[in-house]
């Protein structure tokens, strides 16, 4: 402790050194690196070479411009789904769960003790034409004869809706989880009805939830690709997909790495937007 | 919302019982609350006070028993909808919103708008004292700044009768005897019918002009300060509103009764109240004259001395046990009485009362 002691004016530069040192070398360098490669023009048989090829980013917008939107619609709808569903749950859980708080999260969290891809593939199963859903929604007329699931933008929106689930409801249970009920006995006190009561002082101290929650599910969601590429055709495909075959199976790596980084801009301006609409108070709580 | 002018009391409690599972916190529990009045609940934790406020403002279904404000019957009735309003032990105010909006909350749920709005919850923060501080957050606040919030918040909406839990535990020693004094005259000038609850008996004697003693989820005794402090009804009284001493006995005819290792001591015929057989004799410290004088007397030899500012304080060795006596240090360098001095106590049958049984608290 003697060299903390007299170096006191060190020590924030310590907690904050390992962090900063791990984001310095595998995202900025990275980054970095795919920013240079995003302005590169050739092919894999030739080799690259750093032209300031501006064209690259131009391409990715004119030709792929539909799965831009695609990707930001799937994951919006996704986000909405997520919030609807999980609101009423996790509101459930934090003031009603009692002693069953923490069984109830546990099974919130259940799903990630299975991989990712496997769980995708279980829905790709339990959405399959001869699944048990799809004969079910025939029989009873929601579908029709050939009617299918898979392969469609639903079984899309429902999969991404799935898969992220819990980021959605954890920050939700953990805001409403704080608030004081004694907050709501005192708005029921002051001539709030029980619907009254949630409205003004439930639903506005849950918000750092809704936010924190919406855009761990929005952000990573509009960048996914297993989702759509399990259980969607083509036409479901969304930016990912093809940033993933670009990368991976064309060795377009300037294509590929220009699209990322349009991406990573439709994102944040999305946010910005959302931000400014919430205001950016709530973010911090 | 006008009902009950036809000189019903303001809160009416008949036989209430709440049970929690098998735990009776409110056991068949009767009152009355006059308008205007401030009444305390007073009792030591788990007594059944926190309980019996909580089901007045709503938030608890007694078990059985029916709850009267004015002439209605509201036992079922939800909190939003009761004319009363509660300052919370921990003020609960709304984090989220400003001290306006906090104070405004009551008002707006009934629909009251524009200048009317302004005009009331801008005329209540004058009135506890905090003009100009609506535009801040209740976490801005200090704990008494914020106490007064809570109080502004509820007496707003004028209500029938406004409950306090507790309201002052959090404030530190001095904030909070001022702020007892403040209440006392807030509720003097606006004529609401105040129910307080605490455990501090001092508190409840500077605030309250009447107190239910709670033991138990019962009333153990119902009086004004003085008539509680005087003549305490039950031990547990005695013992619970400031110090008393008390010494066993067996009455000995209809104003006398023999200690039971000590000496025959006179009391006033009204204080045993048709008692027979074993009591206990009780009186206050300050009442016990240091040396002869009055007609009840004991012998005694002084243990301890405690200088406490205002009185001191004496431990006395009797036959019937150690008595705490305070002479009051009215002048200064009083002729010292001092530990190992022996010496005569007594007192007038006048400040003697008497209860049933030695069963105090701890």
């Amino acid at each position: 402790m003697g060299f903390l002691h007299r170096h006191r004016n060190l020590t924030p530069y310590l907690l904050l050194g390992p962090g900063l040192l791990y984001l310095a070398l595998f995202f900025v360098v990275p980054l970095g690196f795919l920013a240079y490669q995003s302005l590169e023009s050739g092919n894999f048989d030739v080799g690259y070479s750093f032209t300031w090829a501006w064209g690259n980013y131009w391409d990715a917008i004119k030709n792929y411009r539909g799965h831009f939107i695609r990707s930001l619609e799937y994951a919006g709808i996704a986000t909405i789904l997520a919030l609807v569903f999980s609101y009423p749950l996790a509101y459930w859980i934090a003031f009603r769960g009692g002693r069953w708080k923490n069984l109830l999260l546990l099974f919130i969290v259940a799903p990630f003790f299975v991989t990712y891809l496997i769980r995708t593939l279980a829905w790709e199963t339990i959405l399959a034409d001869q699944g048990p859903v799809v004969s079910v929604l025939r029989d009873v007329g929601i579908l029709g004869h050939d009617g299918r699931l898979l392969a469609t933008s639903t079984a899309v929106v429902a999969g991404i809706t799935y898969n992220f689930f819990p980021f959605m409801a954890l920050p939700l249970y953990v805001s409403l989880e704080q608030i004081d009920g004694r907050l709501i006995e005192a708005a029921q006190d002051l001539y709030a009805s029980k619907w009254k009561a949630f409205l003004r002082i439930t639903l506005p101290l849950s918000l750092p939830g809704v936010v924190a929650g919406t855009l761990l599910t929005f952000i990573p969601a509009a960048g996914d690709f297993i989702n759509a590429q399990l259980l969607g055709a083509p036409k479901n495909h969304m930016i990912g997909n093809v940033i993933q075959s670009k990368f991976l199976e064309l060795t377009d790596y300037p294509a590929a790495a220009s699209m990322s980084f349009v991406l990573m801009a439709a994102i944040l301006i999305m946010v910005a937007l959302y931000a400014r609409a919430v205001g950016t108070e709530k973010l911090t709580g | 919302m006008t009902v009950g002018e036809n000189g019903n009391p303001d809160v009416r409690l008949v036989d209430v019982t709440k049970r929690f599972d098998d735990v009776v916190a409110v056991d068949r529990l009767s009152l009355e609350i006059e308008h205007g009045s401030f009444y305390a609940l007073l009792g030591p934790s788990g007594c059944g006070k926190t309980t019996t406020l909580r089901m007045i403002g709503g938030f608890e279904q007694p078990t059985e028993g029916e709850i009267y404000l004015g002439d209605a019957e509201v036992s079922s009735l939800p909190a939003y909808k009761r004319d009363v309003n509660t300052v919370f032990q921990s003020y609960a105010l709304f984090p989220h919103l400003s001290i306006f909006e906090n104070v405004a909350f009551g008002l707006r749920r009934r629909s009251i708008r524009g200048q009317t709005l302004t005009g009331q919850v801008n005329e209540i923060l004058r009135l506890v004292g905090l003009e100009g501080m609506g535009k801040r957050k209740p976490s801005q606040l200090s704990g008494g700044q914020q106490q007064r919030v809570a109080l502004a918040r509820a007496l707003v909406n004028k209500p029938r009768v406004l409950l306090l839990d507790e309201p002052l535990g959090a404030l530190d020693l001095k904030l909070r005897k001022q702020m007892q004094l403040e209440l006392k005259g807030i509720q003097h000038d606006i004529d609401i019918t105040f129910v307080h609850v605490t455990h501090d008996q001092e508190e409840a004697m500077t605030m309250a002009d009447k107190i239910a003693v709670m033991n138990h989820g019962r009333i153990e005794q119902l009086g004004t300060p003085t008539e509680l402090y005087e003549t305490p009804a039950t031990a547990f009284v005695a013992g619970f509103l400031g110090v008393s001493n008390l010494i066993p006995g067996t009455v000995s005819s209809s104003d006398t009764v023999q200690l039971r290792r000590g000496p025959e001591v006179r009391v006033r015929p009204e204080a045993l109240q048709g008692r027979t057989g074993e009591v206990a004799v009780g009186i206050r410290p300050e009442k016990i004259a240091l040396g002869e004088g009055q007609s009840n007397t004991l012998d005694g030899t002084i243990v301890e001395e405690a200088y406490v500012g205002v009185a001191t304080q004496y431990i006395v060795e009797t036959a019937c046990g150690r008595l705490t006596v305070y002479r009051q240090n009215a002048s200064p360098g009083l002729n010292g009485a001092s530990p190992g001095q022996r010496l005569t106590l007594s007192w007038s049958p006048d400040s003697t009362f008497v209860v049933d049984s030695l069963e105090g608290p701890e």
